[in-house]
């Protein structure tokens, strides 16, 4: 079963723990959190669970249709109250439990002073393929 | 090339490695190496000797690992470059193969990819693509399966029931990338048939051919589901029905009832009937009810109530509803339609679409927005 686990600059609950924006770290907290995150994707295609991992662009915008003949109308960039999608990992496990427990250790990534930074996760199945026995 | 014998010669060739006193691990990984070399050479310069030019380069390659590895253990190979085969034990192989490709302690999805590489022959490529995970994912995922049995000998006997877990869940799969999982957990069962006696397997085996043979009738040309009841029946496969009630019979007769048997017994009376309205789903309840008994599960009493509903009107189906968890994967689905069977339109209308806010696939979710979308214009 595929998961996506979603990760958010904005429009998580409510934050568990406080802490600065990312550029105001230290260096060395930053390297800590990038390290840990390639780790953990690292370690996931060693069980054999990884799938796929991509990063967002806080930037970009809402892009829409208008008519025939007219080019497509561009709003954004995307308003402060927005929420936005800063990147996902794909997974394949076994279960939706087997995909909690890992979202759960991503969430763990080290923040400043190297503390976990309790980040919202939004877990998400991917929609399958019909199987061939239904009835 | 004739890459179906390149996949049937496999476990064979494994067999071979392993009495020639090759680990499985090692056994299994040469002998993907020689596949992948076949696949790349035999088009242009294809072999007199198909097994012997494979058990040549698999055992090369297998030389070359423990070469490499260990220095002591590679001089006594040296001298024994092409040992002999020892007693041929080829179907013997073969079954241990698929009993430890599907050990008890392997997770269901490490077990399907160790089975579709060591007895089917397929590449990890092939199955990466098929299950829609890169390719070095795949190859993690069956080594970490390898180093899991690693002490389990190869002749020890397996379990049946998770062997024919496997062959269920691949053929479940269907059809992804250039792989027929179908086709293939067809061969694999087919296979496995002739070499057991257990009328399970024939079981297995009937079961999905029937289904196979319903293929081209499953979904439209846009990809869309038709459902059961819709199919143009002109374009079930007679064949394969034929031969799968054949196989069937033959295990029926032997009266040893189990799962699969039973849920092939329904396939065939419904391959059996010309339309829907002809189905004989008083005899298809009384499968269900063997069903129920064999296995206990919540699924296969959900779909009894569709057939209860069939038999003995919608009241009745949406009462044999009464006792099950509303949780169950297409349980709104059930209960939508035998809403509207039993006329209330409004009702099925909403059911459908909350059934198809919980579908787990997109062919499910739109086929159950398209009934939501039917319902509601002719109210």
């Amino acid at each position: 079963m595929k998961y996506l686990l979603l990760k958010h600059y904005r429009g998580n609950p409510t934050p568990a723990v406080d802490f600065a924006p990312m550029d105001q770290w230290t260096p060395q907290e930053v390297d800590a959190h990038i390290t840990f995150m390639h780790d953990f994707a690292a370690r996931l295609e060693q069980t054999g669970e990884f799938v796929d991992g991509q990063a967002l662009a806080p930037e970009g915008a809402f892009v829409r249709y208008d008519g025939a003949g007219r080019p497509p109308v561009v709003d954004g960039p995307f308003p402060e109250t927005k929420d936005l999608i800063a990147g996902w990992m794909a997974i394949d496990v076994e279960s939706w439990d087997r995909a909690v427990e890992l979202a759960g250790e991503l969430s763990a990534a080290p923040g400043p002073d190297g503390k976990p930074i309790y980040e919202w996760l939004e877990v998400r199945p991917f929609l399958a393929e019909p199987p061939t026995v239904t009835e | 090339m004739n890459e179906s014998l390149l996949r049937e010669l496999t476990p064979a060739v494994i067999g071979v490695l392993v009495r020639r006193g090759a680990d499985f691990a090692s056994a299994e990984d040469a002998v993907q190496e020689a596949l992948v070399k076949a696949l790349a050479t035999w088009p242009d310069d294809p072999p007199r000797d198909p097994k012997g030019w494979l058990v040549t380069a698999a055992w090369r390659k297998f030389l070359d690992h423990t070469r490499s590895e260990i220095s002591r253990r590679d001089r006594e190979l040296a001298v024994e470059v092409e040992p002999p085969a020892g007693p041929a034990a080829t179907t013997d192989d073969t079954m241990r193969l698929y009993f430890l490709c599907a050990h008890p302690t392997l997770s269901p999805a490490s077990a399907v990819a160790l089975t579709l590489r060591a007895v089917g022959g397929l590449t990890t490529r092939q199955i990466a693509t098929a299950y829609l995970i890169p390719e070095a994912t795949m190859a993690q995922r069956i080594s970490r399966a390898k180093r899991r049995i690693a002490g389990v000998p190869l002749n020890q006997p397996g379990d049946l029931a998770t062997v024919l877990r496997v062959l269920y869940l691949v053929f479940n799969e269907g059809y992804g990338g250039d792989v027929d999982l179908a086709a293939e957990a067809i061969r694999l069962a087919r296979q496995l048939a002739a070499l057991t006696d257990e009328p399970e397997v024939e079981g297995l085996l009937a079961l999905m051919l029937l289904h196979h043979a319903r293929r081209a009738s499953r979904t439209g040309p846009d990809g869309r589901l038709v459902p059961l009841a819709e199919q143009d029946r002109a374009l079930w496969d007679t064949a394969l029905i034929v031969e799968g009630v054949e196989v069937l019979q033959a295990a029926l007769a032997r009266d040893r009832l189990g799962e699969y048997q039973a849920q092939a017994a329904i396939a065939a009376l419904h391959a059996d009937a010309q339309d829907v309205s002809e189905t004989d789903w008083v005899q298809i309840v009384e499968w269900y009810d063997e069903l129920v008994r064999l296995t206990d599960s919540p699924v296969v009493r959900l779909n009894r109530a569709v057939a209860v509903g069939q038999a003995d009107g919608p009241q009745a189906g949406l009462a044999a509803l009464a006792d099950l968890d509303p949780g169950l994967p297409r349980y709104v689905a059930v209960t939508a339609y035998l809403t509207e069977q039993s006329g209330s339109r409004q009702d099925a209308a909403k059911l459908y679409a909350e059934a198809a806010r919980a579908a787990t696939s997109v062919a499910e979710r739109d086929h159950l927005t398209r009934q939501a979308a039917r319902v509601r214009q002719r109210p």
